[in-house]
């Protein structure tokens, strides 16, 4: 303790307590040895890359501890939790953002940090291990970002995961078995997140610091690796080096607090309410194994191992051997053979350039998947209207084609490259489609996770397949849509949808509007109404267009006021401000037997079902889940159902081909009956 | 500052290497039993098998149309996720395909042989397309090479009784030219 204080002068309270724990611990020795290391040639930029990154580490893991203690690691939990974090905790979407794009700035960290390792030479002797350790401590960070990447149990990161984790089990031999530890058994589910809670919390970050601690102390044993020739006198880590450190790390911090912050300053500019569940990261739908995501991609700074699977289209089963195993394993492998390539002459040249090599690389192929996915952007579509004509007019039969082409060889190549070029922008349509269609079902889950009723106790997946707004159209779709058309008839795309249906429009059925055009004579006997069916020709077509075309029997007056009268029945969302004195004069007119009362039953009239559809509770809730569940049923069409199934009956010993409540969600989807927020 | 390494003093040769011998064994025993049990429990997945393969209902036979083009149907199965039981969930989802005039029909999984993503119908070309790496598929589920795929969807066994159709679901490894359904 050569600079320990003489005994004879007066010291304060503090000091003399500073010595009580010096004495004990020798800390003032080790702040010493910390702090005065000699940086040779003086402090540089290039040196700090290193403590940037263990600034941003820390930052990982202040931020992760507090996610932690609101996280929740389950099935029905796990989207749940980050949900309530990044939704509704005060600061949650602050830290959250700043995990988030911490944690891709750590990549970007990484790559400098290699780099500038590489190029000064800092892995040759005595630094060898040192460098090995640094390449362990770059795979622990890119394994926290792989399982982070699941926590929140959103479709993006579950199909991302399914994906990587069926490329472990590629693995030769021991892959199987590998793919099911890590997800924790056959399937997808609890053990998953919990095992991969435990990773990316517990395991790599535990050994990381442990080999952080030896990274380090092996940095200060053999000192700093200066930028040789050294021209400027030395200093002093502290404070020259740390300065210029700091800077770095504010650097950092800056442009990760922008980015989390970008979007409140776009929406700022264009004049909108900052949303902050734009802001940070952001929380897809939540997982569904059932629901395709046509969106899956990994993050960034992993785009280029996904691209490269592509790179082996047409290996087979090697290809995608090669390309997930074989080459990521033999790159990483030259890397730690670095140190003994660099002993040789140019060995230390070779390094350098097949680092960058892989930069590059890497780099590229990152280039080439965004400009497959964003192709469309600047593709002039345009150009290719031709190429699309003949696809569709010959059906893509190469014959057809050939013969279209005059069987002109440099023409059918020139087509075949041109269809080509047509399906990549095609595909990237595609994608922007499955994109916005993720955005809005993400967007959709959180504004219902948000009702005042909360998320049930069977997680958010349980609300969302509840929803009559995200499962009415796929349930019209794949039980309806073959017959019915769903399509408002001012849209451009109407005609041609309602040309090809064979049933009404179901689009606002029940609305007074739906009601007006059925009551038109002009519309009744048309493609929205009875044309493409059996009732083309009905009593209820030839009423429509004969009698109530008769000015003599039917004021227009009167019949407006009985499609007003139909809606009020049907009460959809949308028609809440019916005229009531209108409603009474049309509910008149409809049980009056010598008018819509001689067929139909309707009010208090005494016309028996059977003949013509029920109007008391016409297109109401009750009624829509009587017709769909079963048409035959008297109400409805006993004698003259044209096609439509029972879909909620069971034949004997099977089950409907709707349950009740997939019944109820296409009604309450058709009514208009969803939750809206704000 | 620092003091001279300890020396230790001379001993018997043969009573040291006892000692030493045993203070490893045990430090050795004490530090290995959590690990060797952690690793026990760690094992456990392995254990595991998914819901053995049988035959669950999809749909009815009418419910396919007869245009040779696939529909897509949830496969729906009780399913336990470790400790939860879930009641009749979509657990995946195939693609029924009958051609014209057929009582038979040909059923496939929609998970991509790749690497698991959900391939999806591209009605307008006729073909199946997954939206990962781009493996393009046949409507019978047949390879369009060159593709990142190493083998053609894999179909699934099904049966069509009294107009309704139950398929064998089953799932296969991925990114491996057989079909291997997984334990
Ligand atoms: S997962 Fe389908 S192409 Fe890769």
């Amino acid at each position: 303790m050569s600079d320990a204080p003489a005994p004879h002068t007066r010291r304060g309270p503090l000091a003399k307590l500073a010595d009580f724990f010096d004495d004990r611990t020798g800390y003032r020795a080790v702040v010493h040895e910390a702090l005065y290391e000699r940086v040779p040639g003086g402090a540089r930029w290039r040196y700090v890359w290193g403590s940037s990154l263990v600034f941003a580490f820390i930052t990982q893991m202040v931020t992760g501890l507090v996610l932690w203690s609101s996280y929740s690691a389950s099935a029905q939990t796990a989207w749940e939790s980050v949900y309530f974090i990044q939704h509704e905790m005060a600061g949650g979407w602050l830290v959250r953002g700043i995990h988030h794009v911490m944690a891709q700035a750590m990549v970007v960290l990484l790559a400098l940090h290699l780099m500038q390792v590489v190029i000064d030479g800092a892995y040759r002797a005595p630094r060898e291990v040192n460098f090995w350790l640094g390449l362990i401590l770059m795979q622990l960070v890119l394994g926290m970002a792989l399982t982070g990447y699941l926590l929140p149990w959103d479709q993006k990161g579950y199909w991302a995961t399914r994906v990587a984790t069926n490329l472990a089990g590629l693995v030769p031999l021991i892959g199987p078995s590998l793919q099911q530890l890590v997800v924790g058994g056959p399937d997808y589910g609890h053990h998953t997140l919990t095992r991969f809670f435990a990773l990316h919390a517990g395991f790599l970050p535990g050994t990381l610091i442990a080999f952080l601690v030896v990274h380090l102390t092996l940095f200060r044993k053999h000192g700093l690796c200066a930028k040789q020739p050294i021209t400027k006198p030395d200093c002093m880590f502290w404070p020259d080096q740390v300065l210029k450190d700091v800077v770095a790390m504010l650097a950092v911090l800056a442009v990760v607090l922008g980015v989390i912050l970008l979007p409140a300053v776009r929406a700022m500019v264009e004049g909108r309410p900052i949303d902050p569940g734009e802001l940070g990261a952001e929380l897809g739908a939540p997982a569904d194994p059932s629901q395709p995501y046509a969106a899956a991609r990994p993050e960034w700074y992993f785009l280029f191992l996904f691209q490269f699977l592509k790179v082996f289209e047409g290996w087979g089963a090697d290809g995608e051997f090669l390309g997930a195993i074989v080459v990521p394993g033999a790159v990483l492998g030259a890397m730690f053979l670095m140190p003994l390539i660099g002993r040789w002459k140019l060995g230390h040249r070779f390094n350098v350039l097949f680092t960058v090599a892989i930069l590059v690389g890497a780099g590229l192929l990152t280039a080439m998947a965004l400009r497959e996915d964003y192709a469309a952007v600047w593709a002039d579509r345009e150009a290719y209207a031709h190429v699309e004509q003949l696809i569709e007019e010959t059906g893509n039969d190469p014959e057809k084609i050939a013969a279209a082409l005059g069987n002109d060889d440099t023409r059918i190549a020139e087509f075949r490259a041109e269809a080509r070029e047509l399906e990549a922008i095609r595909r990237s349509e595609a994608f922007f489609a499955a994109v916005e269609q993720a955005e809005a079902d993400a967007h959709r889950a959180v504004e219902l996770a948000g009702r005042p009723e909360r998320i049930p106790p069977g997680g958010a997946l349980e609300l969302i397949r509840t929803d009559p707004l995200s499962q009415g159209p796929k349930l019209f779709a794949q039980h309806c849509s073959s017959c019915h058309a769903h399509v408002d008839p001012a849209a451009p795309e109407a005609a041609e949808l309602l040309a090809a249906s064979s049933a009404a429009n179901l689009y606002r059925f029940g609305s007074a509007a739906w009601a007006r055009g059925l009551l038109d004579p002009e519309q009744v006997a048309g493609p929205a109404y009875f044309g493409n069916t059996a009732h083309a020709e009905d009593d209820m077509v030839s009423y429509v267009t004969d009698d109530m075309s008769d000015r003599d029997s039917w004021s227009e007056e009167q019949i407006e006021a009985v499609a007003v009268a139909l809606a009020a029945e049907a009460a959809v969302v949308g028609d809440e401000s019916l005229d009531p004195a209108i409603v009474e004069q049309g509910r008149a007119l409809m049980a009056d037997e010598e008018r819509c009362g001689s067929c139909h039953h309707a009010g208090d009239n005494e016309t028996e079902n059977g003949y013509a559809p029920d109007l008391a509770g016409w297109a109401g809730r009750e009624w829509l889940i009587g017709i769909i569940t079963n048409p035959n049923h008297e109400r409805f069409y006993p004698e003259t159902n044209d096609r439509m199934p029972s879909f909620g009956v069971a034949e004997e010993g099977g089950v409907p081909a709707l349950s009740e409540t997939q019944i109820g969600l296409i009604a309450d989807w058709l009514r208009g009956e969803w939750y809206r927020g704000e | 500052m620092a003091d001279p390494a300890p020396v230790p003093p001379p001993a018997d040769a043969r009573r040291s290497f006892l000692t030493k011998l045993m203070a490893m064994v045990g430090g050795g025993l004490a530090t290995l039993t959590p690990v060797a049990a952690g690793v026990w429990m760690t094992l456990d997945p392995l254990r595991r098998k998914s819901s053995a393969a049988s035959f669950l209902p999809i749909t009815k036979l009418e419910s396919v149309p007869d245009d040779g083009l696939p529909r897509q149907f949830p496969v729906i199965a009780d399913r336990n996720d470790a400790w939860t039981g879930f009641a009749a969930e979509p657990i995946g989802a195939v693609y029924l395909r009958r051609e014209q005039g057929s009582d038979t029909i040909e059923a496939v999984s929609a998970t991509c042989p790749h690497a698991g993503c959900f391939i999806e119908l591209d009605k307008r070309d006729r073909c199946f397309r997954c939206p990962c790496h781009n493996s393009v598929f046949t409507l019978d589920g047949g390879i369009v090479s060159p593709s990142p795929s190493p083998r053609t969807m894999d179909s699934l066994e099904c049966e069509v009784r009294d107009g309704r159709v139950a398929v064998k679901w089953e799932n296969y490894y991925s990114g491996i030219a057989e079909k291997v359904a997984r334990p």
